[in-house]
């Protein structure tokens, strides 16, 4: 039975801060995050890797954690929404989502952050395409889309600007 | 919003684009929706469902399932059926026939029906249990059209013997002679309004714990729960005081929502047979898709349209079949809600409309954004617009005749709704300004000498909100309710803080600020300064029992409860302020000073802050005279719009308070080689009255909008004949992404209400707006191709079978025009 298959001892470093956990081979990472570590920011919208509601970054890239297994990201560096504030101080992006209404329900908000915060980590000039290409694989039922890419284009002028 | 707009306090906070409050939690990963929820000793229940859209059950062996190390119970759908009476239905007979438990019971009615549950320890070993359960199964045949449906060839509920849930003929004015009397008549042979769904980002959850000593709680993101209890508690045999509903941030609802109380009750059961353990069910994407709700289905067959000789509509009949899916549910709720908005937008006077719902093999439907008047709306759109190509009259002079005009307001329609106020050519104007109408008419021009066929269209539609329930007895006339209501309690707290609750379900709304807003302005005080807790909960919050979100009302019912709460409250905190300062009443004023939030004596410095009156009341109230002793600082007000039953004879009646209308234009280009369709450029405007926070009226024009587009070109339900959903996962059903969506220029013209405290209107379904515009632009770029756009659904598939199978949407075989004796 499956519950006799052999846990695995991973490490992780999730938003800077060490774990070393058992789990079963087929956890997913997002269930890593929400259940093993009690980071219910990161979010599932769909069962075929199409909604990017459970986008985090794994050493530096953004990935889809609901089609990540936990095991794959052992010895990896995991940032999630729950890592983007520093000393409770909003990143540029959240603030500039709130401003621009880029939310309604917020359920799509942590992925998008983080689609968005790797975008912008690779170069904070982007064109209004570029972001739209950028959130692509992220899916809003409620806002439209516009608001959040202004909000992205916001955030990115005040990165360069800095 | 700017630094200098949130220091500087305008005169009025109601009218600004004040950030929202609930905004915070939400950036940073904080807000608590339902699979957040984690409860010591909960189990996961995993649903097992039908892989047919119609079968009969033979046997469901759930023995295996059970011997799974973790796994607790199970339960099939013989046990709930033992363990509960049937949901209560709305309608009458036939329909009331119908026998609703939450699971399949010997039959299975559509793809997805949940036919036995496994609960375990874990999410992990809930799935590998739902494995094992064992379903032996005799295939049916499946009925998959309303147009089959009404045939009754095969029938789905055998309790009542028939597919028909309801038919009704409504009839207002002198049709007859208006089509004797009439210069056109233009049949539509058929014309359909497609299956889809709302999708929101966060599936239904429930979190169920039914305690061993009867009481009942659910944490669940049900967007109409005290419709849901009000469900529940005789199915489950509780009296409603046993049943705990709480709701916290919703991921999007758009109406789908409102009916997962079945799954509510299979978690109940759940958690009882577990020991009293709480259970917690998140659906999956495909589950949503497939078994959560859809919005109804409707064909329209032998359309006819009188019409006088310069393209004024006179008359409209019309036979309608409405296919709710498998099981009423809401319905048949929808067979009259449409008459909400029964002249669209123009003045036509005289219709007959015979209208039938069915049940299909189908998922059931769910009172979606829109809600049956958008499907009725498109109608009179695709009616109006086909008249205009017909006629020969250009599709924007063709409105501009038939609009209700400006001075006509509040104008009557043909069965006693009062369209409160409203300027449609003004918006046209404003909308064809935004997009650059005449450019486009050019540069359309100039495309077709290069063979590129490109298309302008109008969508005019109506957000009717704050609904009369009333309407349901013409659909039932014992149906137990009528009228609307909305409560709100607000009260100074013990540390003199300003505390609001609500009885709505808001799901990315706003109405804490909203709501923060006009406390604000009453209190003059700044909306920081007032904590309002949201969401349903029959224990924290107050309610009514038309309580929650939906139906574009919390702009008149939830905010005019809560200016009628300040109002009690400011009248309390004046009486014991006076007695306090030793002041008379009318020298007192709000405001904030040194000491926090205060009342004042004009022109003096005395004065006794929040904190000080609440002191007053609850900790310090020894010696105080009997009229002060009495005051609570904590006041309820319910808010109830003044509504009348119906005359249900004549189906006649004020079934809606306020009218909030939209028009888009869409410019849509058709690729000559894939035949998909383009949008090119998009305008949308908006008026939904006094606008209580601009930001989050556009926010809503703007989602709307996307969710219609999707609709029209990407989005939809399809099933195969035997009852197989075939876009049952994201990656099918391809929920609009921001690749898709056009830019989309905003504009905005308020006219305010005369039937609402604040002039506002409710508003943010959006009639479909954009689901009108793209078939309008449809039809205007390939009428010369002998098109008639006669779905809502279009795609490249149906253009190619179109333009060059010329197998559908023909014209020739769908329209024709017979010159009248006029
Ligand atoms: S939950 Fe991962 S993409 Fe949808
Ligand atoms: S804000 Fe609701 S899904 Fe994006």
């Amino acid at each position: 039975m499956r519950d006799q298959i052999p846990l695995v001892p991973i490490e992780v470093k999730v938003n800077g801060k060490s774990h070393k956990l058992e789990v079963e081979p087929r956890m997913l990472l997002v269930e890593l995050l929400r259940d093993g570590l009690g980071l219910t920011g990161t979010h599932i919208g769909c069962d075929t890797t199409y909604c990017g509601a459970c986008t985090v970054l794994l050493n530096g890239n953004p990935v889809k954690s609901c089609t990540v297994f936990a095991v794959q990201a052992d010895q990896g560096e995991i940032m999630t929404v729950e890592g983007l504030a520093k000393d409770g101080q909003l990143h540029p992006l959240q603030s500039a989502f709130s401003e621009q209404h880029a939310l309604q329900c917020g359920y799509c908000t942590p992925g998008m952050l983080m689609s968005s915060y790797s975008l912008l980590s690779k170069s904070p000039s982007v064109t209004d395409k570029d972001i739209v290409k950028g959130i692509a694989g992220n899916v809003c039922r409620c806002t439209g889309y516009q608001n959040i890419v202004k909000a992205i284009q916001l955030a990115a002028q005040q990165t360069k600007g800095r | 919003m700017s630094k200098a707009k949130e220091n500087k306090k305008p005169k009025r906070w109601v009218g600004t684009s004040l950030r929202r409050k609930e905004d915070d939690r939400l950036i940073r990963g904080h807000g608590k929706f339902v699979d957040d929820n984690r409860l010591g000793e909960m189990l996961f229940l995993k649903m097992v469902s039908s892989p047919y859209g119609h079968a009969k059950i033979l046997k469901v062996d759930v023995s295996e399932a059970e011997k799974l190390p973790g796994v607790v119970c199970t339960l099939t759908g013989t046990e709930v059926a033992s363990l509960m009476q049937p949901f209560m239905e709305i309608g009458p007979e036939p329909g009331a026939k119908i026998v609703d438990y939450p699971m399949a019971v010997n039959r299975a009615r559509y793809q997805g029906e949940p036919v036995a549950a496994v609960i375990a320890k874990s999410q992990a070993i809930a799935e590998d249990a739902a494995e094992l359960v064992h379903v032996e199964y005799e295939m049916l045949d499946a009925v998959v059209t309303g147009e089959d449906a009404i045939q009754d060839k095969v029938i789905l509920h055998e309790s009542s013997g028939t597919n028909l849930v309801w038919r009704g003929l409504y009839e207002w004015g002198e049709v007859d002679k208006a089509f004797k009397e009439a210069a056109y008549v233009v049949n539509i042979d058929r014309l359909h309004f497609h299956r889809f769904t709302a999708a929101p980002l966060e599936n239904n959850a429930i979190l169920a714990h039914w305690e061993p000593d009867g009481r009942l709680h659910f944490w669940c993101n049900n967007s109409f729960p005290t419709f849901a209890i009000q469900f529940l508690a005789p199915a489950l045999g509780l009296r409603l005081e046993q049943i705990h509903v709480k709701t916290e941030d919703i991921g999007g609802s758009f109406g789908v929502k409102i009916t997962h109380y079945p799954q509510m009750a299979v978690c109940a059961l759940a958690s009882r047979k577990a020991g009293g353990r709480p259970v917690k069910w998140t659906e999956t994407r495909t589950g949503n898709l497939t078994a959560s709700g859809h919005c109804n289905e409707r064909t329209y067959r032998n359309t006819r349209v009188a019409l006088d000789k310069n393209g004024v509509i006179q008359a409209i009949e019309s036979r309608q079949i409405d296919d709710c899916g498998a099981y009423t549910r809401y319905e048949p709720l929808g067979a009259v809600i449409w008459s909400q908005v029964v002249p669209g937008v123009y003045r036509v006077k005289n219709l007959r409309i015979d209208f039938a719902q069915v049940v299909s093999n189908k998922c059931p439907c769910a009172p979606i954004r829109g809600y049956s008047r958008l499907q009725h709306l498109w109608f009179m759109e695709r009616v109006l617009d086909i008249c205009s190509y017909e006629l020969g009259i250009a599709a924007d002079e063709m409105r501009l005749q038939n609009y209700i005009k400006p001075e006509e307001f509040p104008y009557t329609t043909p069965n006693g709704c009062v369209y409160d106020s409203g300027n449609y050519p003004k918006m046209l104007e404003i909308a064809k300004e935004l997009v650059g109408w005449d450019r486009w008419v050019k540069k359309q021009q100039e495309a077709k000498k290069e063979g590129r066929m490109i298309g302008i269209g109008i969508g005019t539609t109506l957000d009717s909100g704050t609904n009369n329930f009333g309407q349901s007895r013409i659909i039932n006339p014992y149906a137990p309710f009528s009228g609307n209501s909305e409560a709100a309690n607000i009260k100074v707290d013990l540390d003199g803080n300003i505390v609001v609750s609500l009885g709505s379900t808001p799901q990315g709304q706003g109405h804490e600020t909203t709501t923060a807003q006009v406390v604000a302005d009453e209190l003059n005080i700044h909306p920081d300064m007032v904590s309002v807790r949201t969401g349903f909960d029959t224990e924290w919050n107050t309610y009514t029992g038309h309580s929650g979100t939906y139906a574009s009302q919390f702009a008149v019912t939830g905010l005019s409860a809560v200016h009628g709460a300040a109002q009690k409250l400011k009248k309390e905190m004046k009486k014991l302020a006076a007695y306090a300062l030793q002041a008379k009443e009318e020298d007192l004023e709000f405001g904030v000073g040194n000491m926090g939030p205060e009342l004042r004596v004009k022109g003096t410095d005395k004065s006794i802050n929040y904190w000080g009156l609440a002191n007053l009341v609850n900790v310090n109230n020894a010696g105080l005279p009997n009229e002060i002793a009495e005051l609570t600082l904590n006041c309820r007000y319910i808010y109830r719009p003044p509504f009348q039953i119906p005359d249900l004879k004549r189906k006649y009646g004020n079934l809606t308070l306020t009218y909030a209308a939209q028009l888009h234009i869409a410019v849509v280009e058709i690729d000559p080689e894939m035949y998909t369709p383009k949008i090119l450029d998009y305008a949308a405007v908006d008026d939904c009255g006094t606008v209580v926070n601009p930001m989050i009226v556009e926010g809503q024009v703007r989602g709307a909008t996307a969710h219609g587009i999707g609709a029209a070109l990407m989005e939809a339900c399809v099933y195969d004949s035997v009852g197989n959903m075939l876009t049952s996962t994201f990656s099918d059903y391809t929920p609009i992404t921001a690749v898709n969506m056009p830019k989309v220029h905003y504009g905005h013209i308020e006219s305010p209400s005369p039937f609402s405290f604040n002039g506002a209107k409710g508003m943010g379904e959006g009639g479909g707006a954009a689901l009108h515009a793209i078939s309008a632009a449809l039809q205007n770029a390939l009428f010369e191709y002998g098109i008639t756009i006669d779905d809502s659904f279009t795609t490249g598939n149906t253009l190619y079978d179109a333009l060059v199978g010329k197998k559908v949407m023909q014209r020739a075989n769908n329209v024709k025009v017979e010159r009248g004796v006029a």
